[in-house]
């Protein structure tokens, strides 16, 4: 009953805050008209900016918000570690690397290619900490996060190589920099369409997967006596993170915290049991950066923020809380 | 469920910790694997629960060989009870015991009403029906020790194996968990092996005891028969006593 409760809550969370998204921009524009827009009823400017401009920015940013939260909640359950995230395991940062790879590749050809080279930087770099931890002989949560802040270092030394020695990314910079500081980017329909496929797939793969995270409560070696294929669902739960990590910097590039506040925060409220933890945290990392990248739009309207510095602003603040009053649940 | 090691090593490949373990280990039986420090206790255990691969010889269970079973196979056969009995994570007694359960879910992990039974069972075996919804972290330390106990009886197991179950109880309760274990043993037929530090605890509730040195089973038999003083010297050196009463062999510091 709690955990439907819950649920509900989040997902009325998420649609008050996807209206609010779409209310608020630096053009004011009457709720009627935004009504009339949506439903193909008016053809104006202000008609055009809600449907190509504030629409897909907030679905994009909804997708981004979830994608987020529950690579946050494959990645923490399975490494046990509360601190882990896309960023600490090196996913985002092979993104981000694929993304600028491809800005340097293919210059101003590159936009449709950066969602594509972000899904491969992101699986590439868990692939190689998954290589790299399994060096042992098996697999040790200690050895995946260490391969993952070696492979976070790696790949910012080439972005910075990158970025001082091609010419193409000087000529770039302002896409580079959105990758970079995490700020929503839209380039097309199409794109936009991609992503949400892949985080479908990835959701789907992470809803199946939780029960078998759950067993993973006491270490690897102990989920294996509980009767998990621990290599293959240790796996199965990396390519998912993955999957859901390329999507969200292909449309919005780093943005921090969401990944890591979200599944914390919805711990105290829906518990740890993975299933309804991933449902949640899909429903209430939508409804956190769809607010965010609002407040993004309008804090400093007609200039916008990346949502990156929001979700920064915010969430570290709110992490250092969770740090001083739950230090029992750090390990 | 009869557990046999033939010929068995194991270990690393750089330092083999154990090596030649011919052990025929019976049902309706607590039997106690003692010995001292770095002697191999550990690494018996995980090679009995097919955790690790056997560098030569084998593990087999009721004749089969533990290498040609899945996870899955193995966990509705033998349940493990982990040392460690503390999560990162704010799971609750229900679901702890719940994860007992995992190597039977179908596809989509949906618990059928079989599932729900043996929790039900395994919490009121242990006594934990009125925590049922408390959060393991929670919990006292005798607490915690039955939930994952019961998480392994959910498992509906042949066999049991328990590393050190006894190691963060007080004496009251290290002696209940371990007589618990011992008439659950007896009463219901299950193969039950557990790694133990405390000699008294062996000497008064296992019925059967393999003492383990330097990768090798240098004693074997009941408490009564192994736990000599010439044993208990040979292995664990000078500096205890050994006495006996009412049949039950016990072990003192000295002076």
């Amino acid at each position: 009953m709690r955990t439907a409760a819950v649920l509900i809550g989040l997902g009325l969370a998420l649609a008050a805050s996807v209206i609010v998204a779409i209310l608020v921009g630096a053009v004011a524009i009457a709720p009627q008209d935004i009504v009339a827009a949506l439903a193909g009823a008016s053809d104006g400017p202000n008609a055009t900016i809600v449907r190509e401009l504030r629409l897909p920015r907030v679905l994009a940013a909804a997708i981004v918000g979830a994608a987020l939260a529950v690579a946050g909640v494959l990645l923490q359950g399975l490494t046990r570690n509360p601190l882990a995230d896309p960023y600490v395991t090196g996913s985002s940062a092979g993104g981000v690397l694929g993304a600028v790879l491809a800005i340097a590749v293919a210059g101003p050809l590159a936009g449709g290619l950066i969602p594509l080279a972000a899904f491969v930087g992101a699986l590439g770099a868990v692939a190689v900490v998954w290589q790299l931890a399994r060096l042992g002989g098996h697999t040790t949560v200690l050895t995946i996060l260490l391969a993952g802040v070696v492979l976070t270092s790696f790949a910012g030394a080439v972005v910075t190589l990158l970025l001082v020695a091609n010419d193409r990314l000087a000529l770039r910079i302002r896409v580079v920099v959105d990758v970079l500081v995490g700020a929503v980017n839209i380039r097309s329909a199409g794109e936009l369409a991609m992503a949400a496929g892949i985080v479908a797939v990835g959701l789907a793969l992470a809803l199946v997967l939780a029960p078998r995270i759950d067993a993973y409560a006491f270490g690897d070696e102990t989920a294996a006596t509980l009767g998990i294929d621990t290599d293959r669902v240790t796996a199965l739960v990396l390519v998912a993170a993955a999957l859901l990590s390329g999507a969200a910097v292909a449309l919005a590039g780093l943005v921090g915290f969401v990944g890591l506040v979200v599944p914390h925060a919805l711990r105290f409220v829906i518990g740890a049991a993975h299933r309804r933890l991933v449902a949640a945290a899909a429903l209430g990392g939508a409804a956190a950066l769809v607010l965010a990248d609002a407040g993004a739009r309008v804090a400093l309207a007609p200039t916008e923020l990346p949502v990156g510095a929001i979700t920064g602003l915010i969430g570290a603040p709110f992490f250092l809380l969770l740090l001083v009053r739950g230090r029992r649940l750090l390990p | 469920m009869t557990l046999v090691t033939s010929g068995l090593a194991a270990g690393y490949p750089s330092r083999p910790v154990l090596s030649g373990i011919d052990l025929e280990i019976h049902p309706r039986a607590l039997t106690a694997i003692v010995g001292p420090n770095g002697a191999g206790k550990s690494t018996l255990l995980r090679a009995l629960a097919g955790l690790i691969r056997p560098a030569a010889g084998r593990v087999a269970l009721d004749g089969r060989d533990l290498r040609g079973l899945g996870r899955g196979e193995i966990a509705r056969l033998i349940a493990v009870v982990p040392q460690m009995s503390e999560t990162i994570f704010p799971f609750t007694v229900r679901e702890i015991v719940a994860l007992g359960r995992v190597a039977r879910l179908g596809a989509f992990g949906r618990p059928r009403a079989a599932d729900g039974a043996a929790v039900d069972r395994a919490l009121r075996e242990l006594d934990l029906d009125a925590l049922a919804t408390r959060r393991i972290d929670s919990l006292s330390g005798g607490e915690r020790q039955r939930t994952v106990l019961a998480m392994a009886l959910a498992q509906e197991p042949r066999v049991l194996l328990l590393d050190e179950p006894t190691v963060h109880l007080d004496p009251a309760h290290q002696r209940s968990t371990l007589g618990r274990i011992g008439r659950l043993a007896r009463e219901r037929g299950l193969t039950a092996v557990a790694v133990l530090h405390d000699l008294n605890l062996v000497g008064a509730l296992c019925d059967r005891v393999v003492v383990i040195d330097d990768g090798r089973v240098v004693a074997d038999g009941t408490p009564a028969e192994v736990m000599s003083p010439t044993t208990v010297k040979a292995v664990f050196g000078d500096g205890l006593v050994v006495g006996e009463r009412a049949g039950v062999p016990f072990v003192l510091p000295s002076r």
